[in-house]
């Protein structure tokens, strides 16, 4: 069975929101359109995005760490927001695993939106329907496109390639392996939602260096007679030895 | 949460009906295994129309909450796996039991329009009632496990949430009632105002221990499972945009912590001892109006309660939705 | 769902202009309206990505804030009122007809031409120098300059637009001072990249976001001291000898001779030996070497010769001499992590260890690629190898008035560890390397304004000695910005900064007419805005306007746009021609040249006319010679037929595109011009990309290969060595006029001192300017702006999406500094500096430096401007620090009035600003102050929709 999902890596994620526009702007002229601000141009302007980039900071300075984090619908495998619609709107898809909406049959009651922990669904104000993340569905089938287009906008869109996109039940598939060998994790395990979108982890890179490959043989200071010192500060015998 | 209008009044106003309807129904039982005066079929009539305008009322305030009401009726195909699903379907099912149940009184209809005769002249609305009772029930249980079953708001995630919406809806009901008889049957205005005085003190005992046992809550999520990162010291820096967003109306109450406070007390008070008190002096001088204030306290408190059920349910989104920037 | 009809939609590819990178995008279009924006898979620079404003593009071209007519201020109106009537595009030009020929017929330099983050200079400044003022620059001066000047006077290119650091193959990244910068998605694609092949990412930085936040390690560092990090990076290298010597030595001025002879008036020049030199602008290669062999002065680069770095030495004419490295070393002597340490903020052990994490990548993981190439000196080469140490650098170094010497001192570093144009570390961007300085010269007095003639030489240019200088016989500057003159000697993007005060107090002489062409003048690229904008409005005792006549083009309702007399209402990036020019700063890829231009994809809306015709219909009525035929008949159709057609000198083949030439478009950089050169373009997704061969694509200061390459192709006009200047005996010549040791020009009195001091030969640090003259007890903390990646600069907040991200903006401060102030995160506070003081909202940060506060740039609006509703939270809660920072430094005691400017380039000196913060009384109003009146919408303005729902083909709301 086909689960498609998204993988989100932390660790090259730069927060510079090109998924969320690029998402806003396929899928408001797409099969999920339209999708409306209110006040676009006045006070506390608002509007149903399907994908948001938040920002943390981890720690204390001068240890902080920033953290980008892009959050859309996690297309769980054992999705909460389905089974309590009471009309069936929401549901997941049996061939690939994406929950979509279906707008036709939307009450607009809320009522998923209420048991989804992660605040991905968002109403539209104005179709007053539900609306979500649909994986675009309406690109990554359409044979119209070259098959390499055939992604989400949002991963066609990002400039450092940290959203990835694919089967995470096969577990050859690119997502899976970037899983495997990344230590990718899901949001809010506690509550069982299994989500099929996964986030690698930041991964930090270090340079050891030893001492003695400071001063080599083929010092370039020897070539100018002078041998290469330390610094007159460094501690030395001198500083706590009295004969 | 963000409390809406509509859901407040759709569950308070069914509750009410389905209270009053219960306590025509124990009248009538009480009064065929002739342990109350039986009364005239007028007040079962009226009493039910009263019943199902309760519950009409809250249905129609249902109807505001939906972004498409017009296609309400879609909302029963779930029933299997949705307690809304339910509650959509029991919720009609018990107005036209109630419906029907007065239609009876007013017909004076017995079980031998079916052919069946036992010489009970309510056989028919005893039957019937037995239904409408079971439902009435149903419907308690599915309106707290709309709220009981999303196990992720932990401070509904209780079967208390359901033994409350039960309780504050026999409460209210049966204070209704005792309105109701001060005016149409003085003779239940005793057994109605000691049931409600039994059932408000118990709603008062599990309302409290739902109390407690919120301001008790160990939060499941962190911002740590949130976005998966193992630090002591996480902080939200932008939430990913300014103005607001679905996610930042629906789910937090928006009022201030002074405000939200001082709810708590206020419902504390008015669903609890005022009417109580009220409804004492109504029974002991004999008189309907501080009964009906007593109701509409009551009812007032309810309101609040509802606010603050709504309010003090912490959404773990909104870990997603702390900080603009 | 089913899919929306495909059928209708057509797919057009063009360039972007949501900010200077310029990706190719893909622009789907749906009965007539623009459906979907994607990055060109095809693209060379964004290789199919986009970003968030790219992606926003919809919402620019269909934005309320758009001007649609030519608009004179209405009669009796105030500038900045924002009253107009609209007019035709025959009025308007008439009347700038009529005025700019009474202009160019009697004083040409009282016609001002100034340009914003606009891409076709090439273009404004050919316009500019036709009609023969000197007056004419863009956003160079107030943006980078500094970046520029440092590294093209050290190793003749730089980061910007000019070149970058090679990720592909680079082990350890430093990346200073950069949030956003130009070349922003190819930059996030290489970092991204960089990190999963494993290299190690230092950002040196006062804030940690955007780039900075993926970094492996965070140097937070206090603003304005880089230069002090740089040079005691420097020293460790140097004291343990983790330098390239072999490089310093093959291609670099590290092995020359100075003259040490403090009596001679070649003090602190190179030594140069009696050879025959070659006519031209460009270093002979006459200087000399110790070599050890010999134990003799040689010519640089003689057979055989192994040259001294180190050591002090005797010619036979008992000139004392040392190799320049030798005063390197002198200079960095006492420059130690120690010292580095107090003035940074950073630990003494962490300046050591990256001075070794640098020192022995760069030596021990060298790279060694199979390319063979021939050095300009003749000697073949097997390999290509290289350093694999990668720096990049913006403006967080070239916005301060010490930024030419810290970014000479970072180019030095670089040099040092031996990674230019190598790879892994530095690479060029054609047209660059560039001779140093390029050749490029501005005229060297007055008397190349001339009424009704074109300029005598460039508006702007690339000074190689005191004699270059652009002032009269007194010292006075001859542009109105003192560009060029002992003010601001290497100020080779001008001064826009100073524009408006210089016209406005006629120093050094009143101006007629100025022309700002996409640039926010009255707002966010200005400093000190709330006096700018008086001066914009200021009339004298006759009652007339200091600056007679303002005319602004541009495509939005800005806050610039209220005080025009005349606007000039441009198309967007979809509704026009535009060329990324190879005249102009091109979008070369490492591999080779890459120019590329724009098609429209969507007929231009109302009345906007592209900038571009207009000059070119302008040009034809003032019978600009570039323009015209002799005998004065139009000489270009329209822009497009100006694109192909037009050649720098006729005949020569070089014209505005690269691509396709020749009349067939065989041809490349140099041929006939090609009438079909735009069709060939369309079909090549708007690029045009020469890939070098592999070895040409290195060591191009020095590769023979590409250096003829270049000259034949004619990117440049020498094919001669680029030596990498570790020493500057051209800042020298100047510190030498200051010291009244030569013949030329030599400063006037009061500026010699501040010559002969800043005019270093080798990198030093000091602090910034105003720092030195600020109270820092009263101001202790330094204030700096950011980009975000979601805006450019102030044009976004028009966009309807975008602006949701940034709405308003706080100042972020470390809460340790916040609370010591009693500020709590989410409180009203303020932020003053000597000049002014702003109220704004704190936000709490912990990847802020203690002794920094900073914001978002350009978030906070005017009410009423942008067709934003005047209760938007831009106008709010948004703030400018512009407001904060000034233009000048104090007047000096003798009242003279000096640019807040770095004092070789002229670079404004944006993050030198001192502050203090306080909490806003609790009776205060909870919005933003200094507050500005209300613009109201100007006529012509599309409706402003209370709500949007954007679907492209139909009707949106
Ligand atoms: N999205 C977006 N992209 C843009 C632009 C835009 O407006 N928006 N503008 C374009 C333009 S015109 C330009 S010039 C480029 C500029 O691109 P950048 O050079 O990246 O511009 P800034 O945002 O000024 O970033 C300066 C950085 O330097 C840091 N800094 C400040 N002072 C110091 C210091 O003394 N030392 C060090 N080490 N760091 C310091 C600041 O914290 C900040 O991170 O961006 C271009 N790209
Ligand atoms: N405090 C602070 N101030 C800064 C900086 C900083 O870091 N801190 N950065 C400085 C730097 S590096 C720069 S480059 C400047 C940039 O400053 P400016 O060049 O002034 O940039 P903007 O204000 O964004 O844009 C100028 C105008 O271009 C218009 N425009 C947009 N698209 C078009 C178009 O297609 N045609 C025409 N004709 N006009 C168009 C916009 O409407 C706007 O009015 O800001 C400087 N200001
Ligand atoms: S993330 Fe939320 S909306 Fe998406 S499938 Fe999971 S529970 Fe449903
Ligand atoms: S809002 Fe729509 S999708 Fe969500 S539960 Fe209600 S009917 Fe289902
Ligand atoms: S997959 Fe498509 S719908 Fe989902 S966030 Fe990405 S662009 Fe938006
Ligand atoms: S587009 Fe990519 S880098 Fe940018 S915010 Fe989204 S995930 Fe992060
Ligand atoms: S980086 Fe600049 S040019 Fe490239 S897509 Fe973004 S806005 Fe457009
Ligand atoms: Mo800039």
């Amino acid at each position: 069975m086909t689960q498609l999902a998204l993988v989100i890596d932390l660790n090259v994620c730069v927060g510079c929101h090109a998924c969320v526009t690029s998402c806003k702007e396929w899928n408001t002229s797409g099969a999920a359109g339209y999708l409306s601000d209110d006040r676009p141009y006045g006070e506390d302007p608002t509007g149903c995005f399907f994908n948001r980039v938040q920002t943390f900071e981890v720690g204390e300075f001068p240890n902080t760490d920033t953290v980008h984090f892009p959050k859309s619908c996690l297309h769980c495998e054992d999705p909460p927001c389905v089974p309590v619609c009471p009309t069936g709107a929401s549901y997941k898809r049996p061939e690939d695993g994406i929950v979509l909406v279906d707008y036709d049959k939307c009450i607009g009651c809320k009522y998923c939106s209420w048991a989804c922990p992660y605040g991905v669904r968002e109403i539209d104000e104005h179709q007053k329907v539900m609306k979500k993340c649909t994986l675009c569905v309406d690109r990554i089938y359409d044979e119209s496109l070259p098959e390499d287009r055939r992604k989400p906008a949002c991963v066609l869109a990002c400039p450092t390639n940290a959203r990835l996109f694919g089967d995470v039940h096969d577990p050859e598939s690119q997502v899976s392996v970037a899983i495997r060998e990344n230590g990718g994790y899901a949001l809010m395990p506690e509550w069982g939602t299994k989500p099929a979108n996964h986030y690698l982890p930041r991964r930090k890179q270090r340079i050891t260096i030893h001492k003695d490959e400071l001063v080599r043989a083929d010092n370039p200071l020897k070539k100018e007679g002078v041998q290469p010192k330390p610094s007159i500060t460094e501690p030395s015998l001198d500083d706590v030895t009295s004969w | 949460m963000h409390p809406a209008i509509s859901v407040i009044l759709l569950t308070t106003l069914i509750g009410v009906g389905q209270g009053f309807f219960l306590a025509l129904y124990t009248a009538e039982v009480y009064a065929a295994v002739e342990l109350l005066p039986r009364q005239p079929a007028l007040f079962y009539v009226a009493g039910s129309l009263i019943a199902f305008a309760f519950l009409v009322a809250g249905l129609v305030a249902s109807f505001f909450h939906l972004g498409h009401p017009e296609r309400a009726w879609r909302s029963a195909a779930r029933w299997r796996t949705s307690w809304l699903s339910r509650e959509v379907i029991v919720l009609p099912a018990l107005m036209g039991a109630v419906f029907v149940y007065g239609l009876v009184h007013y017909l004076d209809w017995d079980l031998g329009i079916v052919g069946i005769r036992t010489g009970e002249p309510s056989d028919l609305s005893l039957v019937i009632g037995a239904g409408a009772t079971g439902l009435a029930f149903l419907l308690f249980l599915c309106t707290g496990m709309i709220y009981a079953c999303i196990k992720f708001l932990q401070e509904w995630a209780s079967w208390l949430t359901v033994v409350n919406y039960t309780l504050f809806g026999l409460a209210s009901g049966f204070l209704f009632a005792t309105a109701y008889a001060a005016y149409t049957a003085p003779s239940l205005v005793a057994f109605y105002g000691v049931w409600t005085l039994v059932i408000t003190f118990a709603a008062m005992v599990t309302r409290l221990a739902s109390l407690i046992r919120n301001s008790r809550l160990k939060r499941k999520s962190t911002l740590q499972t949130a976005i998966g990162v193992r630090h002591r010291r996480i902080e939200q820096k932008s939430q990913g945009f300014m103005g607001g967003s679905f996610n930042t109306r629906e789910f937090f109450h928006g009022a201030r912590p002074a405000v939200f406070r001082s709810i708590k007390w206020v419902f504390l008070a008015l669903v609890f001892p005022v009417p109580v008190v009220l409804l004492y002096v109504g029974m002991t001088a004999g008189s309907a109006g501080p009964i009906v204030i007593a109701f509409l306290v009551q009812y007032a408190g309810l309101l609040a309660e509802r606010w603050f059920f709504f309010a003090q349910a912490n959404h773990p989104q909104n870990l997603y939705y702390q900080v603009v920037s | 769902m089913e899919s929306r009809s495909a059928a209708r939609i057509e797919v057009k590819s063009t360039t972007c202009y949501m900010c200077a990178c310029r990706c190719g995008i893909n622009v789907h279009v749906q009965d007539g309206a623009v459906r979907y924006i994607e990055g060109n898979p095809n693209h060379p620079l964004n290789k199919g990505v986009i970003c968030a404003k790219g992606a926003s593009g919809i919402m620019k071209q269909y934005s309320p804030a758009r001007l649609t007519r030519p608009l004179k201020r209405r009669e009796g109106a105030a500038r900045g009122a924002n009253e107009f009537e609209a007019i035709s595009w025959e009025e308007a030009f008439a009347l700038l007809e009529e005025r700019l020929k009474r202009i160019r017929a009697t004083d040409p330099k009282k016609f001002a031409l100034f340009t914003g983050r606009d891409q076709m200079q090439a273009l404004t400044g050919l316009f500019a120098k036709q009609f023969g003022t000197p007056n004419y620059a863009a956003h160079g001066g107030f943006c980078s300059v500094n970046m520029a000047a440092g590294m093209i006077y050290t190793i003749g290119g730089s980061f910007w637009e000019f070149g970058g650091p090679d990720l592909d193959r680079a082990k350890l990244f430093v990346m200073i001072g950069t949030a956003e910068d130009h070349h922003s998605n190819p930059l996030k694609i290489a970092i991204s990249r960089f990190k999963r092949s494993g290299g190690k990412f230092i950002s040196i930085n006062p804030v940690r976001t955007g780039y900075s936040a993926i970094a492996d390690e965070w140097v937070p560092i206090k603003p304005g001291t880089d230069g002090a990090l740089f040079l005691a990076l420097i020293h460790e290298l140097v004291n343990q000898g983790l330098y390239d010597r072999e490089f310093l030595v093959q291609y670099t001025n590290a092995a020359q001779l100075v003259n040490m002879d403090k009596s001679s008036s070649e003090y602190g020049m190179f030594v140069r030996a009696e050879v025959p030199v070659e006519e031209g602008c460009f270093d002979p290669q006459n200087k000399l070497w110790w070599d050890r062999n010999a134990n003799r002065a040689v010519v640089t680069h003689a057979e055989g010769a192994d040259p001294r770095l180190l050591g002090q030495f005797q010619l036979p004419d008992g000139t004392p001499v040392k190799p320049s490295f030798q005063l390197l070393v002198e200079r960095v002597k006492d420059y130690t992590p120690e010292w580095a340490s107090a003035i940074t903020g950073i630990p003494v052990e962490t300046i050591r260890r990256l001075a070794h994490e640098m020192g022995v990548t760069a030596r021990d993981q060298k790279i060694e690629l199979p390319i063979a190439w021939t050095d300009i000196w003749g000697k073949d080469h097997e390999t290509v190898t290289g350093n694999p140490v990668a720096f990049h650098a913006m403006r967080g170094l070239a916005a301060h008035s010490n930024g030419f010497h810290t970014i000479r001192a970072l180019a030095i570093l670089m040099t040092v560890l031996g990674t230019i144009d190598r790879p892994g570390g530095f690479r060029h961007k054609a047209p660059f390397p560039r001779p140093i300085p390029p050749c490029a010269k501005t005229p060297r007095g007055p008397e190349a304004v001339q009424p009704n003639k074109p300029l005598d030489g460039m508006a702007l240019g690339w000074p190689a000695d005191p004699d270059d200088l652009f002032v009269d016989e007194s010292g006075t500057p001859v542009r109105i910005d003192k560009g060029f003159s002992w003010e601001y000697p290497l100020s080779v993007h001008g001064l826009m900064h100073n524009v408006i005060t210089n016209a406005w107090r006629g120093d050094p002489y009143p101006i007629d007419t100025l022309l700002i062409f996409m640039a926010n003048m009255a707002w966010n690229s200005t400093m000190n805005t709330v006096e700018i904008r008086k001066m914009l409005n200021d009339k004298d005792e006759r009652g007339e306007y200091k600056i007679p006549f303002i005319v602004v083009c541009d495509a939005f309702q800005s806050e610039m746009v209220s005080y025009a007399d005349l606007v000039l209402p441009d198309t967007t990036y979809l509704e026009r021609h535009d060329v990324m020019s190879m005249l102009d700063r091109p979008i070369s890829e490492y591999d080779g040249p890459v120019d590329s231009v724009r098609i429209p994809v969507v007929p231009p809306t109302g009345e906007c006319k592209p900038f571009q015709e207009v000059l070119i219909e302008l040009g034809s009525r003032l019978k600009l010679p570039a323009f015209v035929h002799p005998d004065g008949a139009r000489k270009f159709r329209n822009y497009p037929d100006f694109i192909v057609n037009y050649e720098i000198e006729p005949g020569s083949g070089i014209g505005f595109l690269a691509g396709w030439r020749g009349k067939g478009g065989e041809k490349f950089m140099k041929g006939e011009p090609n009438p079909n050169q735009w069709e060939m373009y369309a079909k090549n997704n708007c690029v045009y990309h020469y890939e070098l061969p592999k070895s040409f694509q290195y060591m191009r200061n020095w590769n023979k290969g590409y250096l003829e390459w270049a000259q034949r192709h004619r990117l440049t006009r020498y094919a001669e060595p680029i030596l990498i200047h570790v020493y500057s005996d051209i800042l020298q010549q100047f510190r030498l006029a200051a010291q009244g040791k030569t013949h030329g020009k030599q400063p006037p009195k009061h500026l010699r001192n501040r010559i002969e001091t800043f005019f270093d030969p080798l990198p030093f640090y000091y602090e910034p300017l105003e720092a030195q003259l600020t109270d820092k007890q009263k101001y202790p903390l330094n204030a700096v702006t950011q980009r975000p990646m979601a805006m450019y600069h102030s044009w976004d907040s028009q966009n309807a999406w975008l602006r949701q991200i940034h709405t308003h903006n706080y100042l972020f401060v470390n809460p340790v500094t916040a609370r010591a102030q009693g500020i709590a995160d989410g409180d009203w506070m303020w932020v003053e500096s000597m000049w002014g003081r702003v109220r704004c909202m704190a936000r709490y940060s912990e990847a802020t430096e203690p002794g920094t506060v900073w914001t978002w740039n350009a978030i906070g609006k005017q009410p009423g401007a942008w067709n934003l509703d005047p209760r938007a939270n831009e106008a709010r809660k948004g703030f400018l620090l512009n407001h904060v920072i000034s233009e000048e430094l104090p007047p000096t005691p003798e009242g003279e009035h000096l640019s807040n400017s770095d004092p070789v380039t002229g670079q404004a000196g944006w993050y030198d600003v001192r502050v203090r913060i306080y909490k806003a009384d609790a009776s205060e109003p909870e919005v933003t102050s200094p507050q500005f009146p209300t613009l109201k919408p100007t006529s012509g303005q599309p409706r402003r929709p209370s709500w949007l729902a954007y679907l492209a083909g139909k009707k949106a709301s």
